[in-house]
């Protein structure tokens, strides 16, 4: 039995072949186009675990591109797909945090891995992937560089949410020639400060696992353990867990026995 | 399906466009109301016409943030944008506007739309407990009866108040009976059809045809339950649906919900439940009978609004729902607000799934709510 899973994001598109165990994993640029890069990054996950598309049984599609997949046999929503992906990987997991390209949320699993509740930051940038790319342009350096940058550093405060407006806050920081390393730090702070506010809304339950892509970079996983006062679970491949979620639930649903 | 058993009460607002302007040409009165607060009951026994006003759609918001500002809540934006723009018929049909102290948005923007028109404003006390402010709220009540006297030359008596009282009961009988065909399980109707009847069923002009039609339409329904004519299934997730008012035009996300697999079989909101589940004393003094009965209209507007609470409860019960949505318009601060407590109430004491939605009229998050929302009825089926 063997199933796929494809989590087209706003930045970026994950493949996860499953078979019990992980048989490959694909993350390509979704660019302009997200149904052709889940078409091809499906194609490349087969391609390195050595299969043809007719050796795979069941196909699931998340993320925000779920709907432009034609090839696909089931759509589930990326917060279903993260609460499995994280549970496999973490078994006692009870919380997912998930900073993706466009959006994060905050996932109360259940311990059967069901989802319990979850929040996800309303129709803005505010704390997500896309704010930090933003806030790395002004600064001229790579996220690494930002994490790197951050720790160690005092935060200076950026009291803006909205990704425009603490834009222009920090190029009126920037102005008055306050460090490039305190308002990195500023920023990871200003992160910290909208999770705050989701976790503070859904029951928050140790272990917590932290995925999307924000979470391959180990400074920032730091600071923002240190700032919430908790221990994050962080996978090897963080951007994976929704993909690796909707194989799990492809290859659970044909366990069941389930069409659907 | 839906279609031609709906179809009557598709054209119903375009066609009371015609009825008032005749009824008016004839000499008849018009007051245009915008809130469940305002009775009906004294607009009709000053035989006058009462009359719901437009404020669910999003195109006359750009008029309004010329004047307002824009991270006001959407219906009070579309509400000052029709009148502005001069674009809402029923509101250009008006002889005087019946107007209440709400929320401060809408309070403010009340002082704005007397420009336009006599406008009678309503002073809502902001609580419902105790003598105090039910013998306030009498008061009011009786200014409202006095002021549309003097402005349409009539007197109303005692009598013409209980005829009105027994015609609006009966309506909200009727109304009543209608919505709870949704108790049944798969239900019948989509909650876009019942939206569609309740909110276009408000612009008729005659309130006894109405009673007939949705009698109608009730006992139809009943019997396609019956011979299991449905658009869902036993596994469909049922919705409930509570927060701000919702109306033909800000129908997004119950068109969301039921386009991801749910169905909305209860709307507790202005135009719903809230509207039609308790009556007006028909043996009191009907002034009074009528200022109880508007006082205990669940707001998120009244502090506290624990009758919110407990009538959401008891309908998640009776139209047996997986769970609740609470849809909340940016900028409205109560019910946003009251959102955080009554998550608390529902999932602590009922261990109801609950999911707060805010947003406003644009289509420009359809699909990160289809996000939410999807994953919302995943995790309740």
């Amino acid at each position: 039995m063997i199933t796929a899973g494809i989590d087209v994001g706003s930045t970026a598109t994950k493949a996860v072949i499953f078979d019990g165990t992980i048989r490959s994993i694909v993350i390509i640029p979704t660019g302009w186009n997200p149904k052709e890069a889940g078409r091809n990054v499906f194609l490349e996950s087969l391609n390195q675990a050595g299969l043809q598309e007719q050796d795979v049984d069941r196909i699931v599609g998340t993320g925000y591109g779920r709907v432009s997949l034609s090839f696909i046999d089931k759509k589930v929503t990326e917060i279903t797909c993260h609460a499995k992906g994280a549970k496999f990987l973490f078994p006692q997991t009870r919380t997912v945090i998930d900073i993706g390209g466009q959006d994060s949320k905050v996932i109360a699993v259940a311990e059967d891995g069901s989802v319990a509740d979850f929040i996800m930051n309303d129709k803005c940038a505010a704390g997500t992937g896309r704010f930090l790319q933003v806030m790395t342009g002004i600064l001229d350096i790579t996220l690494a560089e930002l994490g790197q940058m951050a720790s160690g550093s005092e935060p200076v405060s950026i009291n803006s949410m909205c990704t425009v407006f603490a834009e222009s806050e920090i190029i009126g920081l920037l102005a008055q020639e306050v460090t490039k390393e305190t308002i990195a730090s500023g920023i990871v702070h200003t992160i910290a400060k909208k999770l705050i506010s989701l976790t503070s809304r859904v029951p928050c339950l140790a272990e917590i696992t932290f995925s999307g892509g924000v979470a391959n970079n180990p400074e920032i996983c730091t600071i923002l353990s240190s700032i919430l006062g908790v221990r994050f679970n962080i996978p090897q491949q963080p951007q994976v867990v929704g993909a690796l979620g909707a194989a799990l639930v492809g290859f659970g649903n044909l366990k069941e026995g389930k069409d659907g | 399906m839906d279609k031609d058993l709906l179809g009557e009460f598709e054209d119903m607002r375009t066609n009371s466009i015609s009825s008032l302007s005749k009824a008016k040409e004839n000499g008849k009165k018009v007051a245009g109301m915008y809130c469940l607060y305002s009775p009906t009951e004294i607009v009709l026994a000053a035989g006058a016409i009462p009359i719901p006003l437009c404020g669910t759609s999003q195109v006359p918001i750009s008029v309004a943030e010329k004047v307002l500002p824009r991270n006001l809540c959407p219906l009070i934006k579309s509400s000052y944008g029709f009148a502005a723009s001069g674009t809402c018929p029923y509101f250009n049909l008006s002889d005087i506007l019946i107007a209440e102290t709400t929320c401060d948005g809408k309070k403010k923007m009340y002082e704005l739309l007397a420009q336009f028109k006599p406008l009678h404003l309503l002073q809502l006390p902001q609580r419902q407990e105790g003598e105090e402010a039910l013998r306030y709220w009498y008061g009011e009540v009786n200014k409202m009866k006095e002021r549309l006297e003097i402005e349409f030359g009539v007197t109303i008596t005692d009598q013409a108040l209980r005829e009105a009282i027994q015609l609006t009961n009966e309506e909200k009988r009727s109304l009543k009976a209608l919505q709870d065909v949704s108790k049944l399980k798969p239900s019948p109707i989509s909650g876009m059809g019942l939206l569609m009847v309740l909110y276009n069923r408000g612009f008729c002009t005659d309130k006894k045809e109405v009673v007939q039609i949705v009698d109608r339409l009730t006992s139809e329904l009943l019997e396609m339950y019956k011979q299991g004519v449905t658009p869902f299934n036993q596994k469909t997730p049922r919705i409930l649906l509570t927060g701000v008012p919702v109306g033909v035009g800000s129908h997004k996300v119950i068109q969301v919900i039921e386009e991801c697999g749910g169905n909305v079989v209860c709307f507790e909101s202005c135009g719903g439940y809230k509207a039609v589940y308790d009556q007006v004393d028909e043996h009191k003094e009907p002034l009074l009978a009528i200022a109880e009965k508007y006082l205990r209209t669940p707001c998120s507007c009244m502090s506290p609004n624990s009758s919110r609470f407990e009538l959401v409860e008891e309908l998640a019960d009776e139209f047996k729902v997986d769970g609740i949505v609470d849809l909340t318009w940016q900028g409205c601060h109560t019910y946003n607000i009251e959102s955080y407590s009554l998550k608390q109430y529902l999932q602590e004491k009922k261990r109801r799934p609950f999911l707060q939605i805010e947003t406003d009229y644009s289509e420009s998050d359809v699909e990160q709510l289809k996000v939410r929302i999807e994953a919302f009825l995943e995790m309740i089926s």
